[in-house]
């Protein structure tokens, strides 16, 4: 119960320093609205549909993007870590591409496809694939080769041996790999939604882009408190539980509780 | 203290290693594990096998279990060649190979569910038998981080034995833990083989643990790994690690062990 006291005092106390940093008339209200006026900006939107409209095109683009990258990533890394061969080819391109920012990505996807949701895919899924890849294949190495002698003897191969201890042995790896590849995904696409003008979804990106375009300051720190809380709310319930269970399980991150 | 007549096997043998030959080839050179080993062990027979490190006893073991190939020779399980790993050969390993991602249960149920003519039902009851063997039925649910390095190894014990093997293969399966616990997992393991009688062959560097669980002890020297000499042990169970028969039985295996040490520097 503290902890939700701290937290709540923590973030009344942010709001307070900013008000005050407001009344004190230092800055031009237009470069520095108060939380007053963003609040009333967020209830506008979101009482007229723009917010949600805009929330709902972002999470289906985020969540289609992050799904194909896994579809393609876990894969592909569990076959990285088994053969020498694609280690030395796809695991090497996997390693420059993860090097590359995915906002590098857009002028190219912009080439190839024009403004289409092909592009913005494109750019999430780049951003997505590699890391994930790179996660999985350090993952499926890193596992103690006991594990799966100890399987063989009890009669596990094949897919068994894949589905029953090779996955389940890596979950730690795979598990904060998908995490980066979460935090990846949401990346390009704010990136890609904030330069790919496109007609047929105006998302998160297009909002706060739009905020600068009109100097609507109200609108730029309310879109990006919607996303901080996306991202915060994706991280509580997507992979809390997971990380939770992996504690528990493993017996790590004791020093949390 | 070596009887030749008593140690050629009665029983019809469940385990024959014939004539096998290992070598490893690492990119400087090529070591010989092991020169033309021959063993039998009987059914229900409980075999040790002592040496010093690099003596190839661990890699005896796994070229049993099927899960290193031989470069020459055989192995006979009941007969059959062993050609590759199975679950009527399971293994204890020397670390605790218990999955970190299942509980206790889960653990032991994992070679269980493998034997598609058991019920869900059956499963669960030979699981649970089976940690009641080894004292561990309260633990059912714990995680394997929560449980101490013997209770582990009990554990892993269950697991290995759940699934009604007709061999058990311990490679040094109490080397990690501490002289108490060992003593311990002594008494249990003699008891669980006076009650389900599996045929056992234990890996160990322990000439006293080998003199107290074993019917022969197998003592074996290296460059190349070879079979020495072989001391039956006669002496009534459940034995006592700390008794005054067993240490001289095993004085004779540790004097006749550096004896091999000795010659084995000069050659």
């Amino acid at each position: 119960m503290s902890r939700a006291i701290h937290g709540t005092l923590f973030f009344l106390g942010l709001l307070a320093v900013w008000q005050l940093a407001v009344m004190s008339g230092r800055w031009s209200p237009v470069l520095l609205p108060g939380p007053y006026s963003v609040g009333e900006y967020l209830w506008g939107a979101a009482t007229d549909g723009t917010l949600s409209e805009a929330c709902i095109v972002t999470m289906r683009r985020l969540l289609i993007g992050y799904g194909i990258g896994l579809l393609l990533g876990l894969p592909l890394g569990m076959l990285t870590s088994t053969s020498q061969f694609f280690q030395d080819t796809l695991g090497s391109l996997a390693l420059g591409m993860q090097t590359l920012p995915s906002v590098c990505w857009i002028p190219l996807a912009l080439l190839w496809f024009g403004q289409t949701e092909t592009a913005m895919l494109f750019v999430v899924v780049m951003g997505t694939l590699w890391s994930v890849l790179i996660a999985t294949d350090t993952g499926a190495r890193s596992i103690s080769p006991i594990y799966a002698r100890a399987a063989r003897t009890m009669g596990s191969e094949g897919l068994h041996q894949w589905t029953r201890v090779i996955i389940p042995a890596s979950l730690p790896y795979l598990i904060s790999g998908m995490k980066q590849g979460w935090a990846f995904a949401w990346r390009s696409l704010m990136a890609a939604e904030i330069y790919v003008t496109i007609l047929t979804g105006f998302g998160l990106g297009h909002l706060l882009h739009y905020g600068r375009e009109l100097s609507a300051m109200d609108q730029v720190i309310g879109i990006m408190l919607v996303i901080v809380v996306i991202g915060l709310a994706a991280d509580k319930l997507l992979f809390s539980p997971w990380e939770r269970f992996l504690h528990r399980r493993w017996g790590t991150g004791l020093l949390q509780g | 203290m070596i009887d030749h007549s008593k140690l050629q096997a009665t029983a019809s043998a469940k385990l024959v290693v014939d004539g096998v030959s290992k070598w490893f080839r690492t990119a400087r050179d090529t070591v010989h594990a092991l020169d033309n080993v021959s063993l039998d062990i009987a059914e229900g027979e409980f075999v040790c096998l002592v040496g010093p490190s690099g003596c190839g006893k661990s890699t005896l073991l796994d070229i049993i279990a099927g899960l290193t190939k031989p470069d020459q020779g055989r192995v006979l399980a009941d007969d059959q060649i062993v050609a590759g790993p199975g679950r009527h050969r399971l293994v204890m390993f020397q670390e605790s190979a218990l999955f970190p991602w299942l509980t206790v249960l889960g653990n032991v149920l994992f070679g269980l569910k493998l034997k598609q003519e058991l019920s869900k039902q059956d499963r669960l009851q030979i699981a649970h038998d089976h940690l009641k063997l080894v004292g561990l039925e309260k633990f059912a649910h714990a995680n394997v981080h929560e449980l101490s390095g013997g209770m582990k190894q009990r554990v892993a014990l269950a697991r290995s034995l759940a699934p009604d093997p007709r061999v058990l293969l311990m490679d040094e399966p109490m080397a990690a833990l501490d002289a108490l616990t060992r003593e311990q997992l002594y008494g249990d393991i003699q008891r669980i083989w006076e009650t389900r009688r599996k045929t056992i062959v234990l890996v160990t560097h322990n000439v006293r643990e080998a003199c107290c669980l074993g019917d022969r002890v197998i003592l074996m020297s290296p460059h190349p790994g070879r079979v020495r000499e072989q001391f039956r042990i006669d002496l009534p169970r459940p034995r006592d690690i700390n008794s005054i028969e067993l240490a001289s039985h095993a004085r004779a295996v540790t004097s006749a062990l550096k004896g091999y040490l000795v010659s084995g520097a000069e050659e």
